[in-house]
Protein backbone atom coordinates (compact mmCIF):
# COMPACT_ATOMS: atom_id res chain seq x y z
CA UNK A 1 0.00 0.00 0.00
CA UNK A 2 2.77 2.62 0.94
CA UNK A 3 4.96 2.37 -2.50
CA UNK A 4 5.21 0.38 -5.26
CA UNK A 5 8.91 0.75 -6.19
CA UNK A 6 11.08 -2.59 -4.58
CA UNK A 7 13.89 -0.79 -3.26
CA UNK A 8 12.46 2.45 -2.17
CA UNK A 9 12.88 2.91 1.55
CA UNK A 10 10.02 2.34 3.93
CA UNK A 11 8.40 4.79 6.45
CA UNK A 12 10.18 3.95 9.05
CA UNK A 13 13.64 4.30 7.35
CA UNK A 14 12.89 7.65 5.86
CA UNK A 15 12.20 8.58 9.63
CA UNK A 16 15.56 7.62 11.03
CA UNK A 17 17.58 8.37 7.92
CA UNK A 18 16.54 11.85 8.36
CA UNK A 19 17.79 12.00 12.06
CA UNK A 20 21.14 11.34 11.71
CA UNK A 21 22.45 9.19 8.43
CA UNK A 22 20.89 12.12 6.39
CA UNK A 23 20.64 14.99 8.91
CA UNK A 24 19.85 18.04 6.68
CA UNK A 25 22.12 20.42 8.62
CA UNK A 26 25.92 18.61 8.95
CA UNK A 27 25.10 16.01 5.94
CA UNK A 28 23.10 17.39 3.36
CA UNK A 29 23.71 21.49 4.09
CA UNK A 30 20.84 22.33 3.47
CA UNK A 31 18.58 25.51 5.37
CA UNK A 32 22.08 27.16 6.48
CA UNK A 33 20.55 30.39 6.89
CA UNK A 34 18.61 29.47 9.97
CA UNK A 35 21.43 27.63 11.14
CA UNK A 36 23.40 30.28 11.33
CA UNK A 37 20.94 32.93 12.16
CA UNK A 38 18.89 32.11 14.89
CA UNK A 39 21.60 29.79 17.17
CA UNK A 40 22.57 32.23 19.32
CA UNK A 41 19.87 30.97 22.28
CA UNK A 42 18.33 27.67 22.48
CA UNK A 43 14.80 29.04 23.05
CA UNK A 44 15.29 30.89 19.83
CA UNK A 45 16.57 27.85 17.91
CA UNK A 46 14.35 25.30 19.03
CA UNK A 47 11.25 27.85 18.02
CA UNK A 48 12.81 27.75 15.31
CA UNK A 49 13.09 24.74 14.68
CA UNK A 50 9.33 23.90 15.55
CA UNK A 51 8.20 26.20 13.28
CA UNK A 52 10.01 24.83 10.53
CA UNK A 53 9.01 21.12 11.49
CA UNK A 54 5.23 22.34 11.37
CA UNK A 55 5.53 24.02 7.70
CA UNK A 56 7.58 20.56 6.47
CA UNK A 57 5.48 18.34 7.67
CA UNK A 58 2.24 20.47 6.36
CA UNK A 59 3.60 21.26 3.31
CA UNK A 60 5.39 17.32 2.71
CA UNK A 61 1.58 15.89 3.27
CA UNK A 62 -0.41 18.29 1.26
CA UNK A 63 1.96 17.78 -1.84
CA UNK A 64 1.69 14.12 -1.22
CA UNK A 65 -2.16 14.46 -1.50
CA UNK A 66 -1.98 16.28 -4.56
CA UNK A 67 0.92 14.49 -6.85
CA UNK A 68 -1.04 12.91 -8.82
CA UNK A 69 -2.40 16.27 -10.32
CA UNK A 70 1.16 18.03 -10.75
CA UNK A 71 2.99 18.86 -13.84
CA UNK A 72 6.32 18.61 -14.03
CA UNK A 73 6.91 22.30 -15.00
CA UNK A 74 4.94 24.04 -12.49
CA UNK A 75 5.91 21.95 -9.52
CA UNK A 76 8.15 24.24 -7.66
CA UNK A 77 6.15 26.63 -7.50
CA UNK A 78 2.83 25.22 -6.40
CA UNK A 79 5.70 23.61 -3.59
CA UNK A 80 6.53 27.10 -2.60
CA UNK A 81 3.04 28.46 -2.96
CA UNK A 82 1.94 25.85 -0.63
CA UNK A 83 4.93 26.56 1.63
CA UNK A 84 4.42 29.79 1.29
CA UNK A 85 0.55 29.63 2.99
CA UNK A 86 1.73 27.25 5.66
CA UNK A 87 4.19 29.75 6.93
CA UNK A 88 2.00 32.54 6.99
CA UNK A 89 -0.21 30.66 9.35
CA UNK A 90 3.18 29.73 11.30
CA UNK A 91 4.15 33.59 11.75
CA UNK A 92 0.40 34.50 12.18
CA UNK A 93 0.89 31.83 15.51
CA UNK A 94 3.95 32.93 16.13
CA UNK A 95 3.17 36.44 16.66
CA UNK A 96 -0.43 35.91 18.32
CA UNK A 97 1.16 33.61 20.70
CA UNK A 98 4.65 33.90 21.22
CA UNK A 99 5.11 37.88 20.74
CA UNK A 100 8.66 38.13 21.66
CA UNK A 101 10.10 34.76 20.01
CA UNK A 102 8.36 36.42 17.06
CA UNK A 103 9.97 39.61 17.58
CA UNK A 104 13.59 38.17 18.28
CA UNK A 105 13.08 35.59 15.14
CA UNK A 106 11.70 38.31 12.95
CA UNK A 107 12.42 38.08 9.12
CA UNK A 108 13.61 34.61 9.55
CA UNK A 109 10.27 32.83 9.91
CA UNK A 110 9.17 34.48 6.45
CA UNK A 111 12.32 33.09 5.45
CA UNK A 112 11.20 29.26 6.01
CA UNK A 113 9.60 29.66 2.49
CA UNK A 114 13.15 29.46 1.29
CA UNK A 115 14.87 27.10 2.94
CA UNK A 116 15.78 24.56 0.80
CA UNK A 117 15.16 21.94 3.19
CA UNK A 118 11.63 21.73 2.49
CA UNK A 119 11.57 22.49 -0.97
CA UNK A 120 14.09 19.50 -1.36
CA UNK A 121 11.89 17.24 0.92
CA UNK A 122 8.81 18.35 -1.36
CA UNK A 123 11.16 17.24 -4.84
CA UNK A 124 12.82 14.24 -3.26
CA UNK A 125 10.19 12.57 -1.31
CA UNK A 126 6.60 13.76 -0.98
CA UNK A 127 5.70 14.66 -4.89
CA UNK A 128 6.48 10.70 -5.37
CA UNK A 129 5.40 8.85 -1.73
CA UNK A 130 2.14 8.43 -0.13
CA UNK A 131 0.88 10.55 2.67
CA UNK A 132 2.13 8.10 5.27
CA UNK A 133 5.46 7.79 3.86
CA UNK A 134 6.20 11.48 3.33
CA UNK A 135 4.94 12.46 6.34
CA UNK A 136 7.35 10.77 8.47
CA UNK A 137 9.73 11.17 6.84
CA UNK A 138 9.35 15.16 7.47
CA UNK A 139 9.14 14.34 10.94
CA UNK A 140 12.41 12.66 10.54
CA UNK A 141 14.04 16.05 8.78
CA UNK A 142 12.27 18.25 11.46
CA UNK A 143 13.81 16.14 14.18
CA UNK A 144 17.19 16.22 12.54
CA UNK A 145 17.13 19.96 11.66
CA UNK A 146 16.27 20.34 15.42
CA UNK A 147 19.37 18.76 16.27
CA UNK A 148 21.60 20.36 14.46
CA UNK A 149 20.03 23.43 15.05
CA UNK A 150 20.18 23.12 19.24
CA UNK A 151 23.60 21.69 19.05
CA UNK A 152 24.88 25.01 17.60
CA UNK A 153 22.66 27.08 19.89
CA UNK A 154 23.76 24.67 22.66
CA UNK A 155 27.69 26.09 22.15
CA UNK A 156 27.51 28.89 21.02
CA UNK A 157 25.04 30.15 24.25
CA UNK A 158 27.46 28.40 26.74
CA UNK A 159 30.45 29.86 25.72
CA UNK A 160 28.81 33.32 25.24
CA UNK A 161 27.19 33.86 27.90
CA UNK A 162 28.09 31.19 30.50
CA UNK A 163 24.49 30.31 30.73
CA UNK A 164 21.38 28.07 28.77
CA UNK A 165 17.71 28.71 29.68
CA UNK A 166 18.76 31.14 32.40
CA UNK A 167 21.14 28.50 34.14
CA UNK A 168 24.34 29.41 34.79
CA UNK A 169 26.44 26.39 33.63
CA UNK A 170 29.62 27.86 33.28
CA UNK A 171 31.01 30.00 36.47
CA UNK A 172 30.20 33.52 37.28
CA UNK A 173 34.53 34.54 36.61
CA UNK A 174 33.41 32.55 33.18
CA UNK A 175 34.66 35.79 30.64
CA UNK A 176 31.79 36.04 28.33
CA UNK A 177 32.74 35.21 24.79
CA UNK A 178 31.26 38.05 23.25
CA UNK A 179 32.23 36.50 19.20
CA UNK A 180 30.16 33.72 20.10
CA UNK A 181 27.04 35.20 19.89
CA UNK A 182 27.94 37.60 17.19
CA UNK A 183 27.73 36.60 13.60
CA UNK A 184 31.14 35.32 13.44
CA UNK A 185 30.71 32.89 16.15
CA UNK A 186 28.16 31.44 14.14
CA UNK A 187 30.35 30.43 11.31
CA UNK A 188 32.88 29.35 14.00
CA UNK A 189 31.09 27.03 15.50
CA UNK A 190 29.52 25.59 12.53
CA UNK A 191 32.80 25.15 10.78
CA UNK A 192 34.22 23.48 13.68
CA UNK A 193 31.34 21.11 14.52
CA UNK A 194 30.81 20.23 11.11
CA UNK A 195 34.52 19.05 10.96
CA UNK A 196 33.90 16.72 14.12
CA UNK A 197 30.80 15.18 12.25
CA UNK A 198 32.71 15.06 9.61
CA UNK A 199 35.81 13.24 11.11
CA UNK A 200 33.33 10.74 13.46
CA UNK A 201 31.70 9.52 10.07
CA UNK A 202 34.46 8.89 7.85
CA UNK A 203 34.55 6.07 6.24
CA UNK A 204 37.51 3.30 6.40
CA UNK A 205 37.49 4.14 10.42
CA UNK A 206 35.08 1.80 11.66
CA UNK B 1 19.81 67.21 1.16
CA UNK B 2 18.22 65.21 3.47
CA UNK B 3 16.95 62.37 1.12
CA UNK B 4 20.61 61.69 -0.20
CA UNK B 5 21.86 61.55 3.32
CA UNK B 6 19.29 59.19 3.64
CA UNK B 7 20.01 57.18 0.23
CA UNK B 8 23.94 57.32 1.16
CA UNK B 9 23.35 55.40 4.88
CA UNK B 10 21.36 52.82 3.01
CA UNK B 11 23.22 51.95 0.49
CA UNK B 12 26.74 51.97 2.90
CA UNK B 13 24.59 50.16 5.18
CA UNK B 14 23.64 47.57 2.88
CA UNK B 15 26.45 46.90 0.87
CA UNK B 16 29.30 46.68 3.79
CA UNK B 17 27.86 47.52 7.20
CA UNK B 18 24.95 44.62 7.25
CA UNK B 19 26.41 43.04 4.71
CA UNK B 20 23.66 40.58 3.91
CA UNK B 21 25.69 37.44 3.68
CA UNK B 22 27.83 38.52 6.75
CA UNK B 23 25.49 39.74 9.36
CA UNK B 24 21.90 38.73 7.98
CA UNK B 25 23.26 35.25 7.17
CA UNK B 26 20.96 35.40 4.10
CA UNK B 27 22.09 33.82 0.98
CA UNK B 28 24.62 31.51 2.21
CA UNK B 29 23.80 28.99 0.08
CA UNK B 30 25.03 29.78 -2.96
CA UNK B 31 27.85 31.68 -0.59
CA UNK B 32 29.10 27.97 0.39
CA UNK B 33 28.07 26.39 -3.20
CA UNK B 34 29.01 28.87 -5.53
CA UNK B 35 31.88 30.52 -4.46
CA UNK B 36 35.09 28.67 -6.48
CA UNK B 37 35.86 30.19 -9.45
CA UNK B 38 35.83 34.13 -9.44
CA UNK B 39 33.88 34.79 -12.51
CA UNK B 40 31.08 32.35 -12.07
CA UNK B 41 30.80 33.75 -8.69
CA UNK B 42 31.02 37.55 -10.15
CA UNK B 43 28.10 36.31 -12.60
CA UNK B 44 25.90 35.11 -9.77
CA UNK B 45 26.46 38.40 -7.81
CA UNK B 46 25.09 39.94 -10.69
CA UNK B 47 22.23 37.76 -11.86
CA UNK B 48 20.87 37.92 -7.92
CA UNK B 49 21.99 41.65 -7.65
CA UNK B 50 19.19 42.19 -11.36
CA UNK B 51 16.78 39.73 -9.58
CA UNK B 52 16.35 41.73 -6.02
CA UNK B 53 16.29 44.93 -7.85
CA UNK B 54 13.10 43.81 -10.31
CA UNK B 55 12.00 41.43 -7.08
CA UNK B 56 12.09 45.09 -5.35
CA UNK B 57 10.49 47.43 -7.36
CA UNK B 58 7.77 44.84 -7.73
CA UNK B 59 7.12 44.20 -3.67
CA UNK B 60 7.71 47.98 -3.43
CA UNK B 61 4.32 48.76 -5.23
CA UNK B 62 2.80 45.52 -4.12
CA UNK B 63 3.13 46.53 -0.65
CA UNK B 64 2.47 50.59 -0.91
CA UNK B 65 -0.69 50.10 -3.16
CA UNK B 66 -2.24 46.63 -2.59
CA UNK B 67 -1.01 44.85 0.36
CA UNK B 68 -1.06 47.27 3.54
CA UNK B 69 -3.34 48.50 5.57
CA UNK B 70 -5.50 50.62 3.69
CA UNK B 71 -3.64 50.61 0.70
CA UNK B 72 -4.72 53.15 -2.04
CA UNK B 73 -6.17 50.47 -5.16
CA UNK B 74 -7.29 47.72 -2.68
CA UNK B 75 -9.35 50.04 -0.36
CA UNK B 76 -10.93 51.48 -4.22
CA UNK B 77 -11.93 47.92 -5.35
CA UNK B 78 -13.12 47.04 -2.17
CA UNK B 79 -15.37 50.43 -2.15
CA UNK B 80 -18.07 49.03 -4.67
CA UNK B 81 -18.53 46.23 -2.42
CA UNK B 82 -18.29 47.32 1.08
CA UNK B 83 -19.40 50.85 3.04
CA UNK B 84 -16.67 53.69 2.43
CA UNK B 85 -15.47 52.67 6.35
CA UNK B 86 -14.61 49.40 5.98
CA UNK B 87 -13.15 49.70 2.24
CA UNK B 88 -10.34 52.41 4.16
CA UNK B 89 -9.19 49.71 6.64
CA UNK B 90 -8.75 46.75 4.28
CA UNK B 91 -5.68 44.94 5.06
CA UNK B 92 -4.22 42.12 2.70
CA UNK B 93 -0.77 41.93 4.36
CA UNK B 94 -1.54 38.40 5.16
CA UNK B 95 -1.31 37.29 1.18
CA UNK B 96 2.63 39.25 1.43
CA UNK B 97 4.40 36.58 1.74
CA UNK B 98 2.84 34.60 -1.16
CA UNK B 99 2.58 37.60 -3.24
CA UNK B 100 6.41 38.29 -2.53
CA UNK B 101 7.46 34.39 -3.35
CA UNK B 102 5.20 34.73 -6.58
CA UNK B 103 7.30 37.73 -7.98
CA UNK B 104 10.14 36.63 -7.19
CA UNK B 105 9.93 33.28 -8.90
CA UNK B 106 8.65 34.93 -11.86
CA UNK B 107 11.32 37.62 -11.84
CA UNK B 108 13.65 34.76 -12.00
CA UNK B 109 11.84 32.80 -14.76
CA UNK B 110 12.02 36.08 -16.36
CA UNK B 111 16.18 36.27 -16.22
CA UNK B 112 16.37 32.63 -17.37
CA UNK B 113 14.56 33.28 -20.24
CA UNK B 114 16.69 36.49 -21.06
CA UNK B 115 19.78 34.65 -20.58
CA UNK B 116 19.17 32.15 -22.56
CA UNK B 117 18.15 34.24 -25.30
CA UNK B 118 21.35 36.84 -24.92
CA UNK B 119 23.84 35.10 -23.00
CA UNK B 120 23.63 31.28 -23.71
CA UNK B 121 27.38 30.58 -22.07
CA UNK B 122 26.72 32.40 -19.35
CA UNK B 123 23.02 30.79 -19.12
CA UNK B 124 25.27 27.02 -19.53
CA UNK B 125 27.90 28.01 -16.67
CA UNK B 126 24.82 28.87 -14.31
CA UNK B 127 23.55 25.54 -14.52
CA UNK B 128 21.24 24.54 -11.96
CA UNK B 129 21.94 27.65 -9.93
CA UNK B 130 19.79 29.94 -11.95
CA UNK B 131 16.65 28.58 -10.94
CA UNK B 132 18.08 27.92 -7.39
CA UNK B 133 18.32 31.69 -6.86
CA UNK B 134 14.25 31.31 -6.20
CA UNK B 135 14.89 30.13 -3.41
CA UNK B 136 18.00 32.33 -2.21
CA UNK B 137 17.20 33.98 0.73
CA UNK B 138 18.62 37.24 0.08
CA UNK B 139 15.81 38.25 -2.25
CA UNK B 140 12.73 37.39 -0.24
CA UNK B 141 14.98 38.95 2.96
CA UNK B 142 15.08 42.26 0.86
CA UNK B 143 11.19 42.03 0.07
CA UNK B 144 10.66 41.66 3.57
CA UNK B 145 13.11 44.55 4.55
CA UNK B 146 11.33 46.65 2.23
CA UNK B 147 7.64 45.79 3.70
CA UNK B 148 8.87 46.32 7.52
CA UNK B 149 9.76 49.70 6.50
CA UNK B 150 6.52 50.98 3.57
CA UNK B 151 3.93 49.33 6.27
CA UNK B 152 5.31 48.16 9.44
CA UNK B 153 6.65 52.59 9.56
CA UNK B 154 5.21 53.83 12.49
CA UNK B 155 4.79 57.39 11.28
CA UNK B 156 3.39 57.58 7.60
CA UNK B 157 6.11 60.14 6.81
CA UNK B 158 8.94 57.79 7.39
CA UNK B 159 7.48 55.47 5.09
CA UNK B 160 10.33 54.44 2.50
CA UNK B 161 9.59 55.92 -1.04
CA UNK B 162 10.56 53.60 -4.44
CA UNK B 163 14.13 55.43 -4.48
CA UNK B 164 15.05 54.22 -0.96
CA UNK B 165 13.45 50.56 -1.53
CA UNK B 166 15.53 50.07 -4.72
CA UNK B 167 18.54 51.21 -3.20
CA UNK B 168 18.58 48.73 -0.54
CA UNK B 169 17.77 46.18 -3.03
CA UNK B 170 20.36 47.36 -5.59
CA UNK B 171 23.49 47.63 -2.84
CA UNK B 172 22.06 44.74 -0.57
CA UNK B 173 23.12 42.86 -4.17
CA UNK B 174 26.33 44.82 -4.40
CA UNK B 175 27.11 43.91 -1.11
CA UNK B 176 26.32 40.10 -1.74
CA UNK B 177 28.70 40.21 -4.86
CA UNK B 178 31.26 41.23 -2.71
CA UNK B 179 31.23 38.71 -0.19
CA UNK B 180 30.97 35.96 -2.68
CA UNK B 181 33.24 37.17 -4.89
CA UNK B 182 36.09 37.53 -2.21
CA UNK B 183 35.24 34.13 -0.52
CA UNK B 184 35.83 32.31 -4.35
CA UNK B 185 39.11 34.73 -4.75
CA UNK B 186 40.27 32.90 -1.35
CA UNK B 187 39.06 29.50 -2.23
CA UNK B 188 40.75 29.61 -5.61
CA UNK B 189 43.97 30.08 -3.57
CA UNK B 190 42.92 27.39 -0.75
CA UNK B 191 42.69 24.62 -3.34
CA UNK B 192 46.02 24.71 -3.64
CA UNK B 193 46.32 24.55 0.10
CA UNK B 194 47.01 20.99 2.01
CA UNK B 195 43.89 21.29 4.55
CA UNK B 196 42.53 18.57 7.25
CA UNK B 197 40.83 16.15 5.69
CA UNK B 198 37.92 16.85 7.82
CA UNK B 199 37.52 20.38 7.14
CA UNK B 200 37.49 19.98 3.39
CA UNK B 201 34.57 21.30 1.30
CA UNK B 202 32.14 23.61 3.60
CA UNK B 203 33.51 23.10 6.88
CA UNK B 204 36.98 25.07 5.66
CA UNK B 205 34.85 27.69 3.95
CA UNK B 206 33.01 28.28 6.89
CA UNK B 207 35.96 29.12 9.69
CA UNK B 208 36.73 31.19 6.16
CA UNK B 209 33.25 32.88 6.43
CA UNK B 210 34.05 33.48 10.06
CA UNK B 211 37.45 35.77 9.99
CA UNK B 212 35.51 37.16 6.98
CA UNK B 213 32.79 38.19 9.29
CA UNK B 214 34.90 39.42 12.00
CA UNK B 215 36.69 41.65 9.77
CA UNK B 216 33.01 43.46 8.69
CA UNK B 217 31.96 43.44 12.21
CA UNK B 218 34.82 46.05 12.27
CA UNK B 219 32.26 48.46 10.55
CA UNK B 220 29.71 48.32 13.01
CA UNK B 221 28.57 51.62 14.26
CA UNK B 222 30.09 53.55 10.84
CA UNK B 223 26.53 53.97 10.04
CA UNK B 224 25.49 55.77 13.11
CA UNK B 225 28.52 57.60 13.41
CA UNK B 226 28.49 58.96 9.66
CA UNK B 227 24.86 60.09 10.21
CA UNK B 228 25.55 61.89 13.21
CA UNK B 229 28.40 63.54 11.25
CA UNK B 230 26.15 64.96 8.41
CA UNK B 231 23.40 65.99 10.13
CA UNK B 232 25.98 68.33 12.06
CA UNK B 233 27.52 71.53 10.72
CA UNK B 234 29.97 71.33 7.95
CA UNK B 235 33.51 71.49 9.87
CA UNK B 236 32.69 68.47 11.74
CA UNK B 237 31.03 66.49 9.18
CA UNK B 238 34.90 66.85 7.37
CA UNK B 239 36.75 66.01 10.28
CA UNK B 240 34.81 62.79 11.39
CA UNK B 241 34.96 62.26 7.37
CA UNK B 242 38.59 62.00 7.35
CA UNK B 243 39.17 60.10 10.84
CA UNK B 244 36.37 57.42 9.15
CA UNK B 245 38.52 57.43 6.24
CA UNK B 246 41.33 57.06 7.62
CA UNK B 247 39.91 54.20 9.73
CA UNK B 248 38.87 52.51 6.67
CA UNK B 249 42.17 52.44 5.39
CA UNK B 250 43.90 51.10 8.09
CA UNK B 251 41.39 48.56 8.77
CA UNK B 252 42.30 47.57 5.27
Amino acid sequence: MTDNSSNAPTAMERFIQGILPENPTYRQLLGLCPTLAVTNGLKAALTMAAATGFVLLCANVMTSLIRGLLKPHLRIVVFTLTIATFVTIADRFLAAYLYDMSKTLGPYIPLIIVNCIIICRCEVCASKQSVWVSASDAVGQSLGFALGLSSIAIVREILGTGMIFQFRILPVQWPDWVIMVLPPGAFFTFGLLLAVVNRLTEPGKK
Amino acid sequence: MNYIIDITLIALSAAIINNFVFYYFVGICPFIGVSRKVDLAFGMGCAVTFVICIAAFISWTFTAYILMPGAPLSSWIAGFFTSPEQAAGIDLSILSYIVYIFAIASSVQFVEMYLRKAFPMLYKSFGVFLPLITTNCAILFACLTIMSKVAGAENPAEAWDLGRALTLAFFGGVGFTISIVIMSGIREELELCDVPKPFRGAAITLIIGGIMAMAFTGFTGVDAGLKKAMTQEKPVVQAVMKEKSMEKGSAL
